[in-house]
């Protein structure tokens, strides 16, 4: 990718990320949520675009860093059995300390149990090729969502209260605001230099052809797992702060959303194009920006829409965005100098 | 335990599960004709199955009888194949793998939420005013299940045989064997691909009208269909009709215990747990193939 493309982007969104939520007040939740879903695009397009694994049930892991930084966040301090059984915070209350610390653990455990639980599942699940895969992923998240559902101890169907935020409640939505933004920013910045490196063309080369790849003495197996735990690194990380956002976690609607959340990331990364860097976050930011403008103008047809986006999207645009750019302005990508190789 | 106080409940168990497996490995059937001649992995399986329940049910609201609804939602199922063939699958036939996966994906999204906005998401079963009997005392088989059974049966056999003895189904298979072969011997691959899938989808509408005769659809249970439908032919593999039948059959009597066991909310996560079961061993087979090969 070009250095001059890339500059040209990367100053506006930092200025507006960094000032909106003081230009915009009454949309701070929206914007928040604007840079979790840059986050989701950006870490599924690490299995779907680069490695060409596409992973319909990323969005377990959202669900899994919810609920890990919840049981850190209230565990140090509760017995969280209690806890549910008295439905959150009402005879619980934790102190300035206790919460900050509370946050913090939970959000570095959340991203870190996802992970491990990536890795896990990445060694019994990673024989399975193409649509095996997508098949398996997504069958974990359902599964996932209905078994949490039916587990008492983090209090099943009716979900989990997150501690309630000591400041006020302006405080409270800047703060996530700019950790959701933050977490964004990291994960942008940590994809870059790793698609820059011998870990990106690796993958790479098991997106464009495994068994080739395997027989130049790539490790695939490990490389597929790494990469899923990265993946699954990031998206627990939102998962904890979004459960902290929403307030209360509930198995189907807001850890496991399948349907909603889980669709957005696979919908959003083919808009902006797979296989980019920049593709996921263009993907995200048009998406989330055309959704909450006509999201309510459908009149609940906006879901079969979706589902039409994603079919036309798939058949009529698969390069997306991003690929449509490279491809009409080649020059601009610093793609004319392989040309130039090629005519030699 | 219930189970081993009054084994004839176990018979209860068997045949219920036995009944709603046959409709399981009709629609697993159709998934392995699609998988195995055209190579597309269809997501949108189970909600094909969930629309054709639906038409049954729906003309069961009408003052048609369900049974009467099965033909009318197989031929209903058949135009719809044909109209999906030709505005998607037809464009992503030979692109890679994923892109018919997710095409189909947002196929399926599309379906459950017209389904849903057309008809609500209450869970609905079409009445088909059989008697219920009783036998070995405590069992009970409604004749309605009895019907399902033996037609689910029947259009399986009627499948094979179209698949063996007519020229289309000649064509058909010739063409899973060698596409390219096929073409040169004057086989219009393109019917024959448009062709299959819109069976495909008439053999989902079959089983989706005797699923609403004797067990309930919602909008949303399509998903699990689908998955149901993977995990019988990643079971049987695809081209083995006995294994396919044999797989259903098993699925369902386990579904079956499984609700009746854990109870009825572990039901899409024991579909799930086969799933996940049946492609670790498959992986597991596949490890000491290439040990041996190696």
């Amino acid at each position: 990718m070009n250095k001059n493309f890339s500059f040209k982007l990367h100053f506006p969104i930092l200025v507006f990320g960094l000032v909106a939520p003081f230009v915009f007040p009454g949309l701070q939740l929206q914007i928040a949520t604007l840079w979790v879903m840059v986050l989701f695009a950006l870490t599924w397009d690490i299995m779907g675009g680069q490695m060409g694994y596409n992973s319909l049930g990323n969005i377990f892991f959202f669900g899994v860093g919810m609920y890990t930084s919840v049981l850190f966040q209230v565990g140090q301090f509760a017995e969280i059995g209690a806890y549910t059984a008295a439905h959150g915070g009402d005879n619980f209350t934790f102190t300035n300390a206790q919460y900050y610390q509370g946050l913090v653990i939970g959000i570095i455990m959340s991203g870190v149990v996802a992970a491990i639980t990536a890795a896990m599942l990445g060694w019994t699940v990673f024989g399975l090729r193409g649509p095996y895969f997508a098949i398996g992923t997504l069958g974990i998240a359902i599964a996932a969502g209905e078994l949490m559902g039916t587990w008492e101890w983090v209090g099943a169907g009716s979900g989990i209260s997150v501690p309630v935020f000591p400041g006020s409640a302006e405080a409270r939505s800047l703060l996530f605001y700019f950790l959701c933004f933050g977490a964004a920013v990291l994960t942008f910045v940590t994809l870059q230099w790793i698609y820059k490196t011998r870990f990106g063309l690796a993958v790479n080369a098991i997106r464009d052809d495994e068994e080739k790849a395997e027989a130049m003495g790539i490790h695939t197996v490990r490389y597929k797992t790494v990469a899923w735990s990265i993946s699954a690194f990031f998206v627990g990380i939102s998962g904890a702060l979004f459960g902290n956002i929403t307030g209360i976690i509930e198995p189907l609607e807001v850890a496991f959303p399948t349907v909603t959340f889980g669709i957005f990331m696979v919908a959003m990364t083919l808009l902006g194009g797979k296989g980019t860097l920049w593709g996921p976050v263009l993907g995200a930011i048009l998406f989330h920006t055309l959704k909450e403008v006509t999201w309510t103008y459908f009149l609940g047809w906006q879901w079969v829409a979706l589902g039409v986006l994603i079919i036309i999207n798939v058949v009529y645009f698969q390069q997306g965005i991003m690929g449509w750019l490279i491809e009409r302005f080649p020059e601009k990508f610093g793609i004319v100098v392989e040309e130039k190789e090629a005519t030699r | 335990m219930i189970l081993v106080q009054a084994p004839v409940f176990n018979v209860q168990l068997l045949l219920d599960g036995l009944f709603i497996g046959a409709t399981f490995a009709l629609a697993a059937y159709g998934l392995a004709l699609v998988w195995g001649v055209m190579n597309v992995k269809n997501l949108a399986q189970g909600d094909f199955v969930i629309m054709g329940g639906y038409i049954a049910w729906w003309l069961g609201k009408q003052g048609i009888h369900p049974l009467w609804g099965l033909p009318i939602s197989i031929v209903v199922m058949f135009g719809f194949g044909w109209f999906i063939y030709v505005t998607i699958i037809r464009r992503v036939i030979d692109k890679d793998l994923f892109t018919s996966l997710l095409a189909t994906f947002g196929l399926a999204i599309v379906i459950a939420q017209a389904l849903n906005l057309m008809f609500g998401p209450e869970v609905q079963t079409a009445e088909s005013d059989f008697a219920i009997r009783q036998i070995l005392g405590v069992v009970t088989v409604a004749e309605i299940k009895l019907l399902a059974f033996v037609l689910c049966g029947l259009l399986a056999l009627a499948v094979v045989i179209f698949m063996k003895k007519s020229r289309m189904g000649q064509a058909i298979r010739a063409t899973a064997q060698d596409a390219r072969a096929a073409r040169v011997m004057g086989i219009d691959t393109d019917r024959v691909y448009a062709f299959t899938f819109s069976l495909n989808a008439a053999i989902c509408g079959a089983a989706g009208a005797l699923i609403s005769m004797i067990w309930v659809i919602q909008p949303f249970y399509g998903i699990a269909h689908s998955i149901r439908s993977f995990v019988i032919v990643t079971a049987a593999g695809f081209g083995n009709l006995p294994g396919v039948i044999m797989a259903g059959l098993g699925l369902g009597v386990m579904e079956g215990y499984s609700g009746f066991v854990l109870g009825a909310e572990f039901q899409q996560a024991t579909v799930v747990g086969l799933l996940l079961l049946v492609l670790i061993y498959r992986q597991y087979q596949q490890r000491k193939l290439r040990q041996v090969v190696s």
